[in-house]
């Protein structure tokens, strides 16, 4: 018998289950970085530029502040990175 | 006015400065105190090369002309920042665990260490990057000759040319200083990364210190520099989609593609958990540069006069004002950009051209065992480094010189980011996708080189410059839908969306194509398996044959690229770790692939792989070595096989073994009771004929008492007789020496002999049933005989009815003949059913029956001898007993 990888489990303690929807999270940044900036593109062009500057320098914050938040949620497992945990 | 000396020798001063820091950085770090060098912060700074001169001046004039474009240029390393979980770090992954030490050596790594890719994707830097390090000296030139013409004394051509050539020169020794100081087994640079994070700091503080100056001092604050801006010219929010999304995407991909990049991101990189930190403290960095780009050239747009360069806003706009100290910052800022990117784009390409092309040449001309024997690796190393640094400059101030340095040459950052990127399919499907070959990398990295050289390279020298006027519009040869800005046909694209979008969507489908249909070698297999699952298993196993090569070649020929002390120490290390006091370890497959690694940190996976190969006669991986592998891993599960199966057969032997000796002992306790049953048995007639010959011995009597006495011995011979005839009879049978006659008779006439033998005058009823007992047996009837006998006799002897009788019925199955033999008593219990074929079982008082209780255990003896067998048939009403007769003894039904 070729001893097979130990099955997942199905059910982990709260403290992994709530780091690996963080790690979720870490990963869905770009992608709502993405749509929101995108959402310039629907604008009329009567839009001014102001506003539009105002708009993204505001996402581009939160970004960051989300990126920040999550850093320090994930940053406990970066170093003892578990294969497995995904 | 500043003077025009003041602010070279404020350069000056600024690069002596950059110098000292750069020293003190490498100084402490080979003294082992530089942990400061190693925090998150200055990994962070270190990554602000992104921002180029290109983007500190060259920023404000891209807002100046198309508005909120330029942010694109700093969103798209925003999202790759920000989303560090899904490549950076497995990038940062590999290029620790595999020892990159640059992309065209992660390419070349990635795909069986190939060195053809390895010359691809460096050429294809070299080219792409050439332009882009012209254009850093352009805009340091450009700054010189602002303050030059500020002070009144405007330059001209030859002296554009000349400060570039200066400029070149100073970067070119200032890069070989730093950056082939040594030869280091990880390809990291202290002191360079300490002068860039330095430079970040300087770069940013002038911009924002511009910023501020532009929108407290002079536009009066935030609020009317919002005003401003929706009434300059460049308000209208006119964003096209597919450019915005283009130049996102290309900035993105860019950031991890660009050699410079890979350079600061994944080499220099020595923690992984920086890029933790790095993750939003770099597109913070990127927001506050971009922050300011916007006012300055709405301010510089209104304030300058309609002719200005507004790439140079950034320094016109301040000495406007008579901020000559602003400016001077704002200088060196731009200075800083430039000189940065400068440096570190030309190690990564510098590194490049020696890993990939000079070292293997050069390993090429002195083939075979020389590499080991024959010059100065290192030094040969080092010096190509050098000569690389030098020749990257060069090209880049040739290239200056030829394009003329004009506007031609600010457009073509966006080309050669194009350029770059054409490596992103062959990388992302590197480290997530095993099924990528070398062929279909290189397929896709040609034709994305191809493609983007026909749509946005050579079209960037200007019109009729390379591609002539007719070949544009018309097509190359006429062929219509080759033309450069409209390929297959489609027209009407803007020509930096349409060569992006060609030369990514072809050279993705390429890559797709080659790797599916072609059949990848097992190192690059191998490799694959180690890069996309980097994360399951961090050490590689690169299944080097252990070789002729002696410990001592290898050596000699490390010692040569990473020095002796180090050399020494490292070999010194193995030996230990293998228990072996000295310099000289066993060359194992596990030392060599260290070997290898720590190589490959010097001069890169495919020339540590072929310089390995050299000294070990070329013994690399083989289809036969992998299947070797697979075959040792197949040999030891068939081993655990065998083991497992010895185990289970060694439980049952051991299970039999118990049993046997559970038998045995209840054999032994048989024994002994037989042996007391049959001293018992033996001992009673013995005891009567003893007191009996006693008697007639000692006393006198009359005849008619001898003859009573005597009549007693004699039978109590007879039994004892009988008793022993019983027993050897017994033994005989049990021990099988007993020899059978083969006889014939019918079966009717047995049963009627041994009814007479044992039935008559008795008053024992026999019924029979004479239709089934009309059959010829062919067996040894006297010993059949003797069965009946017996089982008549008990019958006799030990029915309780009233009115005894015993049916015999015959019957028969398929496989046998059955002859039952059925008493009216009230049977044998089922307690002692088992044992009543026991030897001396005897179930009722044993005077009753006067006989040993050996007649049932004969006869099943003799039946087991005959090949059939004798039961006891519960359930009949009486005691029944059947014997089974097998099918061979019937000789014909009649």
């Amino acid at each position: 018998m070729i001893p097979s990888a130990p099955k997942p489990a199905a059910f982990v303690a709260k403290g992994t289950y709530r780091r690996r929807r963080m790690r979720d999270l870490a990963r869905a940044v770009p992608v709502i970085g993405v749509v929101l900036l995108a959402i310039p593109l629907l604008w009329s062009d009567a839009a001014l530029n102001s506003g539009a500057i105002v708009y993204i320098f505001v996402v581009w914050v939160l970004l960051i502040l989300l990126a920040a938040a999550i850093s320090r949620a994930v940053s406990t497992d970066v170093a003892t990175d578990t294969p497995k945990a995904r | 006015m500043v003077a025009f000396n003041v602010l070279v020798a404020v350069a000056l001063a600024y690069v002596a400065f950059l110098f000292a820091v750069a020293f003190f950085a490498e100084r402490r770090a080979a003294q082992g105190l530089g942990g400061w060098l190693y925090s998150p912060i200055v990994y962070t700074l270190s990554l602000s090369i992104y921002c180029t001169a290109w983007t500190f001046y060259g920023a404000v004039g891209y807002a100046a002309r198309s508005g909120l474009e330029y942010v694109t240029i700093y969103l798209g390393p925003t999202l790759v920042m920000v989303g560090w979980w899904w490549v950076l770090r497995r990038l940062v992954r590999i290029g620790r665990t595999q020892r990159i030490t640059s992309i065209a050596d992660l390419i070349s790594s990635r795909f069986g260490k190939s060195t053809s890719l390895g010359v691809i994707v460096t050429l294809m830097a070299v080219v792409a990057g050439t332009p882009y390090i012209a254009l850093q000296l352009q805009s340091v030139t450009l700054s010189f000759s602002v303050f030059a013409e500020a002070g009144g004394r405007p330059w001209g051509p030859n002296e554009l040319a000349g400060g570039a050539r200066w400029v070149a020169v100073g970067l070119a020794i200032f890069t070989v200083l730093f950056g082939t100081r040594n030869l280091d087994a990880n390809e990291r640079h202290h002191g360079i990364v300490m002068a860039i994070a330095v430079e970040a700091v300087v770069k940013l503080l002038a911009l924002i210190a511009v910023g501020v100056f532009v929108v407290w001092g002079i536009a009066g604050g935030p609020t009317q520099i919002l005003a401003q801006i929706d009434a300059s010219p460049i308000a209208r929010w006119e964003q096209n989609g597919a450019r915005w999304f283009s130049l996102i995407f290309l900035s993105a991909a860019a950031f991890i593609c660009l050699p410079r990049m890979f350079q600061v991101l994944v080499v220099e990189n020595v923690d992984e958990r920086h890029l933790n930190i790095a993750g939003w403290a770099f597109p913070a960095y990127l927001m506050l540069m971009s922050l300011f780009v916007v006012p300055i050239a709405v301010v510089g747009l209104r304030l300058l006069p309609a002719g200005a360069n507004p790439d140079l806003f950034v320094l016109t706009v301040p000495l406007s004002q008579g901020q000559n100290g602003l400016a001077m910052l704002s200088f060196l800022g731009g200075f800083s950009s430039a000189t940065s990117m400068v440096i570190v784009a030309t190690i990564a390409l510098a590194t490049m051209v020696s890993n990939h092309i000079v070292v293997p040449m050069w390993l090429t001309t002195r083939s075979g065992g020389e590499a080991k024997m024959s010059g100065d690796v290192r030094y040969v190393i080092l010096l190509s480094r050098r000569l690389s640094i030098a020749g990257v400059l060069l090209l880049g101030y040739l290239y200056y010189r030829v394009s003329g340095g004009g506007t031609a040459l600010a457009a073509i950052g966006l080309v050669s980011f194009t350029g770059a990127v054409q490596v992103l399919p062959a990388l992302i499907g590197g480290i997530f996708w095993r099924g990528s070959t070398r062929v279909g990398a290189a397929m896709g990295l040609i034709t994305g080189f191809v493609v983007w050289s026909w749509t946005l390279f050579l079209p960037s020298f200007g019109n009729g410059a390379v591609i002539t006027e007719a070949v544009a519009t018309l097509g190359p040869f006429g062929i219509n839908w080759l033309r450069p800005d409209a390929l297959f046909g489609i027209d009407g694209m803007d020509p930096l969306v349409h060569g992006i979008m060609w030369s990514m969507l072809l050279n993705a489908a390429m890559f797709f194509a080659g790797s599916v249909f072609s059949f990848p070698t097992p190192l690059e297999r191998l490799q694959g398996a180690q890069f996309v699952n980097v994360f399951d298993y961090s050490t590689g196993s690169q299944p080097w044959r252990t070789s002729a090569a002696s410990a001592e070649d290898l050596l000699i020929m490390f010692q040569r690229i990473i020095g002796g002390t180090e050399a020494q120490a490292f070999f010194q290390r193995a030996a230990s770790k293998q228990g072996k006091v000295g310099y000289l370890p066993d060359v194992t497959s596990e030392f060599l692939e260290n070997l290898e690694r720590e190589l490959a940190g010097s001069v890169g996976a495919a020339t540590a792989h072929a310089m390995i190969g050299q000294l070990t006669d070329g013994s690399g991986l083989s289809v036969e070595d992998l299947i070797a592998v697979a075959d040792e891993a197949a040999q030891i599960l068939e081993y655990s096989n065998q083991l497992e199966a010895k185990s289970a057969e060694q439980d049952r032997t051991a299970r039999a073994l118990q049993d046997a000796n559970e038998q045995l002992t209840a054999l032994s306790v048989q024994k002994d009771a037989f042996l007391s049953q049959i001293s018992h048995e033996l001992r009673t007639p013995m005891t009567s004929i003893r007191s009996f010959s006693e008697i007639l011995r000692d006393s006198d009597m009359t005849a008619a008492e001898q003859g009573k006495y005597a009549g007693i011995i004699h039978d109590e011979t007879l039994r004892l007789t009988r008793l022993l005839d019983d027993l050897l009879d017994l033994s005989v049978l049990a021990n099988g020496e007993v020899v059978l006659q083969d006889q014939t008779g019918s079966l009717s006439a047995l049963i009627e002999r041994a009814v007479s033998v044992a039935g008559h005058g008795v008053k024992l009823t026999i019924k029979r049933t004479r239709v089934g007992e009309d059959v010829v047996l062919r067996t040894d009837l006297d010993r059949l005989v003797q069965v009946f006998i017996n089982l008549i006799a008990n019958a006799h002897k030990y029915c309780d009815a009233q009115k005894p009788a015993l049916r015999i019925e015959v019957s028969h199955s398929d496989a046998a003949y059955r002859i039952d033999f059925i008493d009216n008593g009230s049977g044998i219990r089922a307690e002692n059913q088992k044992i009543i074929f026991e030897k001396f079982a005897r179930i009722s008082d044993e005077g009753k029956a006067g006989g040993a209780g050996l007649g049932l255990a004969i006869c099943r003896e003799i039946m087991t001898r005959l090949g059939g067998q004798i039961t006891y048939l519960p359930g009949q009403g009486g005691a029944a007993f059947r014997v089974v007769l097998p099918m061979t003894a019937i000789l014909a039904n009649q």
